[in-house]
């Protein structure tokens, strides 16, 4: 897919390297806001594996071999606006030292490989794993998918700019001067081979590579899934709220149990001979004072619940009304957590934006 | 060992000879950037701009005289900077494959009068489609040389730090320095993960196995391109690194530099002209 120089118009290279300098420019704007001084060490040397990986032949089902360009590894491990810069620079050092593609049409590569190819793979990537744990097999088949759409996008870009060459550019004659197959050749021939060797090489390398991650490194998937958690996480979570609406379902089973639970006791129940006999018995037959402490009759009125002993007095059903208490106070409890959650979030979100 | 039935080679074969080519080339290439020779003896910038107008005139040059004229132009400063005729012609016949490929049915499918028909198929071989396949071939032939020319007659280092005389970012040029230094570092680390699995294996391995492996070597190789981005991030906070970059000019302009410079210039505008 790399264009040599003479296949493309002079024209056409410069158009195309002024269609890259804009990624270009908000790539590393982008790149260096987010990681700050450490982009300069993680662009190099992830340019330089993009380039290794390149070299890499993968045996195919067929009999046949084929190389990956390592766009979608890019995107999905390193975000796509990173990705677009290590890709550009492998490309910038294969043109220029290893004669891989042309330096007249590194715009054009870099355009379709590195910012059509990795931006096609972040979005492919980001729309079909969505917020999957990193550890699910969602985000294998995404990558796959991705960097198979990825490769064939930037395959797609690479025929057009071909197709369109003897269109525009050839002699009076009609020889062409440059890439010599119109559109209706040029896209087929294009397509055939990436749609199935090329293609399945990034497949392949794309979803093995993120499979083995999940293996042994995880943490290298979360830089692209923020919103991702541990599968351990999640089943951990849904079995607790499997428990918490087991309780809330089962707590009419309090409504059983007779007399007021020690320690609980109200200043009636000092005054009334029956609860007065229940406190007794309960407490190892020490005799209770004559009426209610004074603290407690004092503090007992300083706060008076809106809804006392579970029990709302809009409903009938002492049970119902006690499973909807359970209710109520469970949705609270988790409203003010989440809440204050996403407050210090928010805090040291900000006060992380402020160190950079 | 893994080499397949009938003496095929391997893909853990095929990777590996791939990785030794591309070091031996970066080797040869500074080898003879390093030596004595006539465009050697220039100033990186003078090349650099000098070469990419000469190649930018081959790619627009659509007269057969002038991509001649620009070919033996590029044979004979590498014959002047000492750079062996082996050495051209392994740039050469692989230029000659690719564009060959492509050029070809070029010649059977572009549209106009036919030069001869093929004994059996009858395909029409056009003039029109030679032309072309001829400008592609030759085109190619000549931007090869002088990118050629370009990498061995001019240190890595340099070649990079005289992008700088064509406005490229000093960041980007500090990211393509370190990005080339860490391919050699990584390749050598590729060589050696293949290198000792393939010494462990008895046998053949299937195919699914064999893409197991490759794809586990380029997983294991993306952790330790993160632990080497870590590592040198370290290393340069160690040594005072805060974010900014700089370069060190090294480059000493002298006489015969203009001269350089105004002859490429010459040739050049010569070639954009006659190429027309």
């Amino acid at each position: 897919m790399h264009i040599p120089d003479g296949y493309l118009s002079p024209s056409t290279c410069a158009g195309l390297y002024a269609a890259s300098a804009p990624f270009w420019y908000v790539a590393l704007q982008k790149v260096k806001r987010q990681l700050h001084t450490r982009f300069v060490p993680l662009l190099s040397v992830f340019a330089a594996f993009s380039f290794v990986i390149m070299m890499f032949n993968l045996p195919l089902p067929g009999g046949t071999t084929g190389h990956a360009t390592g766009m979608g590894v890019a995107a999905i491990v390193l975000g796509p606006w990173a990705s677009v810069l290590a890709l550009s620079l492998a490309l910038l050092i294969q043109a220029l030292f290893f004669g891989d593609g042309g330096v007249t049409a590194l715009g054009a590569n870099c355009f379709n490989m590195a910012i059509a190819g990795c931006l096609t793979a972040a979005f492919v990537y980001r729309a079909i794993s969505g917020n999957a744990p990193l550890q699910s097999r969602r985000r294998v088949v995404a990558a796959g998918i991705a960097g198979y759409v990825a490769i064939n996008v930037a395959a797609l870009f690479t025929a057009i700019e071909f197709g369109l060459q003897p269109l525009f550019f050839h002699t009076a004659s009609g020889a062409p001067l440059y890439a010599p197959y119109p559109l209706h050749v040029a896209v087929p021939a294009m397509m055939i081979g990436h749609l199935t060797i090329a293609g399945l090489a990034e497949l392949l390398i794309t979803s093995g590579v993120v499979a083995y991650l999940q293996r042994s490194d995880s943490s290298l998937l979360a830089r692209t899934a923020p919103g991702a958690v541990s599968s351990e996480g999640t089943a951990g979570f849904k079995r607790l709220w499997v428990a918490l609406a087991m309780l809330m379902v089962l707590t009419p089973l309090g409504l059983l149990a007779v007399g007021s639970a020690w320690g609980e006791w109200s200043p009636e129940d000092f005054r009334d001979l029956a609860s007065r006999d229940q406190i007794a018995r309960a407490s190892g037959g020490v005799p209770l004072p004559a009426e209610a402490p004074s603290g407690l009759r004092r503090l007992s009125s300083v706060w008076t619940a809106p809804i006392p002993d579970y029990a709302p007095p809009v409903l009938k059903s002492t049970s119902f009304g006690y499973a909807m208490s359970a209710i109520v106070g469970t949705g609270l409890i988790i409203l003010v957590t989440s809440g204050a959650t996403w407050a210090i979030g928010r805090g040291g979100k900000e006060h992380a934006d402020d160190s950079q | 060992m893994t080499a397949s039935k009938g003496g095929r080679r391997s893909v853990l074969e095929k990777t590996l000879a791939e990785i030794l080519s591309t070091v031996e080339r970066a080797e040869e290439a500074n080898r003879s950037a390093q030596g004595a020779g006539f465009l050697q003896g220039f100033d990186p910038r003078v090349k650099l701009v000098g070469l990419l107008l000469l190649i930018v005139a081959a790619a627009s040059g659509n007269q057969f005289n002038a991509l001649c004229a620009l070919l033996a132009a590029g044979i004979v400063l590498a014959f002047l900077s000492r750079i062996r005729l082996r050495q051209m012609a392994g740039a050469w016949v692989g230029a000659l494959l690719f564009s060959g490929a492509i050029a070809l049915p070029a010649v059977f499918l572009t549209p106009g009068p036919a030069l001869l028909h093929l004994p059996i198929t009858g395909w029409a071989l056009t003039t029109t489609g030679l032309r072309s396949a001829a400008f592609l071939t030759l085109r190619a032939e000549t931007t090869v040389t002088l990118s050629f020319l370009l990498v061995y007659t001019t240190p890595s280092t340099h070649l990079l730090k005289a992008l700088r005389s064509l406005r490229v970012p000093v960041t980007v040029v500090v990211l393509a320095g370190m990005t080339y230094r860490y391919i050699f570092v990584l390749l050598q680390t590729a060589l050696e993960m293949i290198e000792s699995r393939r010494s462990r294996i008895v046998g053949q391995m299937e195919a699914a196995d064999r893409r197991r492996l490759l794809v586990s070597s380029a997983g294991v190789l993306l952790g330790k391109s993160f632990q080497l981005s870590n590592d040198v991030f370290l290393a340069m906070q160690s040594r005072g690194y805060r974010g900014e970059v700089y370069l060190l000019d090294e480059f000493n302009w002298r006489g015969r530099d203009w001269v350089g410079l105004a002859g490429f210039a010459v040739a050049g505008a010569l070639a954009l002209v006659g190429g027309r």
